[in-house]
């Protein structure tokens, strides 16, 4: 009937967003055709029919042509940040035969593919001004539903099919499944932050739950080559690939903290060398974070895991930096981080084991409750500004594609 | 930059001349093997001459010599073949602890499917002692499996003893001659079968071949269109093979000295690394003029760095533009101690900073003052930033 699938995107938070709600819905229309690139560049190349993601009443549609797997398209939409659920339709013209016709066909196609055996119609009119009201708009079309498709019946506790009728003033919409979205706000509408990237299960998760919040992240990765081996640098850049199949290009700053940690080694006292570390690379972070015009740092860190995480290690790190530090996984346990490692895709690349010599830099046993200034008196054999310095001018700048 | 490869036990650079074998092979005798017409003739005859000139080059019969797919399917084929053509028969296999992860892991499987397993251990420098090969052999031997040269330590163990002892317990005899093949005299070792690799010698990858002596019972691994004579299905790899052929040629031309330079290389790098840098450990047995068994082969030289960690040097020495392995390359991926080393009782200590040199015919004596000098301060870096440590 359609030459095109037909996606009811809905918007979920953003619409609460009152006077800023045509900002972000336009910020969100935005990002899902970024994200459906791929499929416009394919449309034109073969003349299909093309792809079209356009607002409407508050949702969001999108179509694309039969030949793009229904899946696919789902996908690209679904993890785009700020969608709360999408739904395949079909479309028909606002008219209760149109729409009986339709719903008729829809059904014969799930008892063909799926074998359903029992349904229940919902009816929603959006355009109120419509003669019939909803419940029987819902009765009108099962009636009708039982009449084309002979061998299915009615079921309103349990039904194999849940056929949704949402009956808009220009057309209605039949679909029978609503997809979870991403939630979140989309990306853009919140800043822009810098997160320290380590390249462990932590690091890509804080990172993921910034942009989700709508936060365009750059990322900060630190190795000590020839400590660590490029491998392992190549494994930190396919995490930031998966990062960026959600929220775009992602520009990843890359430093080489041998030269600092070297001096700590030489001139600090041992058990502090994993604090110290620490502060150097906040402040690093925060240097490039300015000169690229991100707000914020962003780190993975969560409250006791190990020594550099105690209470009063994140204070005297803090301490280093003038910019807020956002921790998004501060309250959160070792197995929901799991977990959610696991949700977005990061897990396992992050549980690759590249050994990283870095361990060579490891005190055997690190302080855990640092103060500052025995810290500070620490760095005062070095020259902390200088080493910073030459550690901001050796950056390296990659930009990581999907 | 300059390129000093120092990695050729993991494998070797393609010679010029293989390259243009193959290139040539593949355009203009495309042809299949198999196929009646001239082209399928053409492209037999080149399979033909390769057979041959390996068959030289380890004193074998042409129709005793099956080409594969390299060093893995040869031990593949070997292992699970005797075990499958001998299973009413008999149940146990003898190998060494220190044999390429090609065998040992198809032992491991063998083990799984009811198989006796028996390792023979190593000394200090990866040496086997042939009483304890004789204690393992009885009269459910099914084979004895010993390499001839170690990949990590470059010992060279004593193939033709092994083999007539073998022999006088009725067993049949395989050697994984990767390592060994283009290094040293092969022919007259008196095994049954035989496995080698063609990209350790300057040929392609994917590409090896074994020899297995007229009337060995045994079956394939690869079944199919019964291409090589029925032991290894699948059209022949011609360009690949052809190649390999040229490798074994440029062996030949080269054998004269080639291995000669390459004692005097290696022996240049330890003289300079036992000069300028102390504590360390040479795990390799010194070469022997004749090759003897027990000594060290000319291509390999493995020493312990004391107090460093090998990975890190490996690392440094790559911005050097010098290109080494610790331990195996084959096994540097994984977490965990090459087996070798700790069959071998190294310390932890030992096997961290351990890296292996490995040499071909290209490598000079220049380039071993180079390396030296490189690795000398590449270890010092290491151990100054590593005594502030403790």
């Amino acid at each position: 009937m359609n030459e095109q699938n037909i996606f009811i995107v809905r918007t979920g938070e953003v619409a609460l967003k009152g006077m800023n709600k045509p900002y972000f819905e336009k910020m969100l229309q935005n990002r899902i055709s970024q994200n459906l690139r791929e499929f416009k560049k394919q449309a034109e190349e073969n003349g299909w029919s093309p792809v079209s993601v356009r607002r409407n009443e508050g949702l969001i549609f999108v179509r694309a042509p039969k030949e793009i797997p229904e899946e696919k398209v789902l996908r690209q939409v679904s993890r785009v940040f700020g969608v709360s659920s999408v739904s395949p339709s079909v479309e028909s013209k606002s008219d209760l035969d149109a729409i009986g016709e339709c719903a008729v066909s829809f059904m014969m196609k799930q008892i063909e593919e799926r074998g359903i055996k029992t349904f229940k119609v919902e009816a929603k009119r959006a355009d109120k001004s419509f003669p019939v009201k909803s419940p029987d708009i819902a009765r009108i079309i099962g009636g009708k539903v039982l009449k084309g498709c002979k061998v299915l019946k009615v079921d309103v506790h349990n039904p194999d099919v849940k056929l949704f009728v949402d009956l808009r003033r220009d057309e209605t919409f039949l679909y029978d499944r609503k997809v979870s979205g991403m939630g979140g706000l989309p990306l853009g509408t919140n800043g822009r932050g810098l997160s320290l990237f380590s390249g462990g299960i932590d690091s890509p998760v804080a990172t993921w739950m910034m942009a989700k919040r709508g936060m365009v992240v750059e990322v900060m990765h630190f190795h000590s080559y020839p400590y660590t081996s490029q491998r392992a640098q190549e494994k930190v850049e396919r995490l930031v690939r998966i990062i960026a199949s959600y929220s775009g290009t992602v520009k990843m700053h890359i430093v080489n903290l041998l030269p600092v940690q070297e001096q700590i080694v030489m001139h600090c006292p041992e058990d502090e060398t994993t604090i110290l570390v620490r502060r150097f690379m906040m402040r690093i972070a925060e240097q490039i974070a300015k000169k690229n015009g991100c707000q914020m740092l962003i780190t993975g860190e969560d409250l006791g895991q190990v020594a550099s995480q105690t209470a009063d290690s994140l204070v005297v790190t803090d301490q280093s930096v003038s910019l807020p530090v956002m921790r998004p996984l501060i309250g959160m346990d070792k197995m929901e981080i799991i977990d959610r490692a696991k949700e977005i895709g990061t897990y396992e690349t992050s549980i690759e084991p590249y050994e990283d010599c870095c361990t060579v830099f490891l005190p055997k046993h690190p302080v855990t409750r640092p103060k500052l200034s025995k810290i500070l008196e620490s760095e005062s054999k070095l020259d902390v500004d200088k080493l910073i310095q030459d550690a901001v001018l050796s950056e390296e700048v990659k930009e990581i594609r999907y | 930059m300059r390129c000093v490869y120092l990695d050729n036990s993991s494998t070797t650079k393609q010679a010029e001349e293989v390259t243009e074998k193959i290139r040539r092979t593949a355009e203009e005798q495309f042809g299949n093997p198999s196929s009646l017409h001239q082209l399928g003739v053409e492209a037999e005859n080149k399979v033909s001459e390769a057979r041959k000139r390996f068959a030289d080059a380890v004193g074998a019969r042409p129709d005793e010599i099956f080409f594969n797919s390299g060093g893995t399917e040869g031990d593949n084929t070997v292992l699970f073949g005797l075990a499958s053509a001998y299973r009413r028969e008999k149940k146990n296999i003898v190998t060494t602890k220190v044999e390429h992860p090609a065998v040992l892991e198809a032992c491991r499987m063998l083990r799984d499917f009811g198989f006796e397993i028996r390792e023979v251990p190593v000394d200090r420098s990866c040496r086997v002692s042939l009483s304890d090969f004789e204690d393992r052999i009885d009269d459910q031997t099914i084979l004895v499996s010993m390499m001839a040269v170690n990949n990590e330590i470059g010992t060279i163990l004593p193939v033709r003893e092994a083999a007539q002892l073998a022999h006088r317990r009725h067993t049949l005899f395989h050697t994984d001659a990767v390592q060994a093949f283009g290094k040293m005299d092969l022919r007259g070792t008196g095994a049954d079968l035989l496995t080698v690799s063609s990209h350790k010698v300057h040929g392609p990858k994917g590409v090896g071949a074994m020899m297995v002596k007229k009337g060995t019972k045994i079956r394939p691994l690869i079944v199919g269109g019964g291409q090589e004579r029925h032991f290894r299905s699948g059209t022949e790899n011609v360009p690949g093979i052809s190649g390999f052929g040229e490798a074994v040629r440029l062996l030949n031309e080269n054998s004269n000295g080639a291995e000669a330079d390459m004692k005097a290389v290696r022996q240049h790098l330890l003289d300079e690394i036992r000069r300028n840098v102390p504590d360390i450990v040479v795990n390799s047995p010194d070469v022997s003029e004749e090759d003897l068994p027990g000594s060290g082969i000319c291509s390999v030289l493995n020493i312990s760095f004391l107090g460093t960690r090998g990975e890190v040097l490996l690392h440094t020495l790559e911005q050097d533009g010098i290109y080494v392995s610790t331990g195996s390359a084959c096994s540097s991926n994984k977490k965990g101690k090459s087996h070798v080393l700790t069959a071998m009782g190294l310390s932890d200590e030992e096997i961290d900073g351990t890296l292996r040199f490995s040499f071909s015919r290209y490598n000079t004596i220049e380039e071993m003052d180079y390396a030296a000098e490189k690795i000398e301060l590449a270890v010092k870096k290491f151990r100054k930033l590593r005594s502030f440590m403790r």
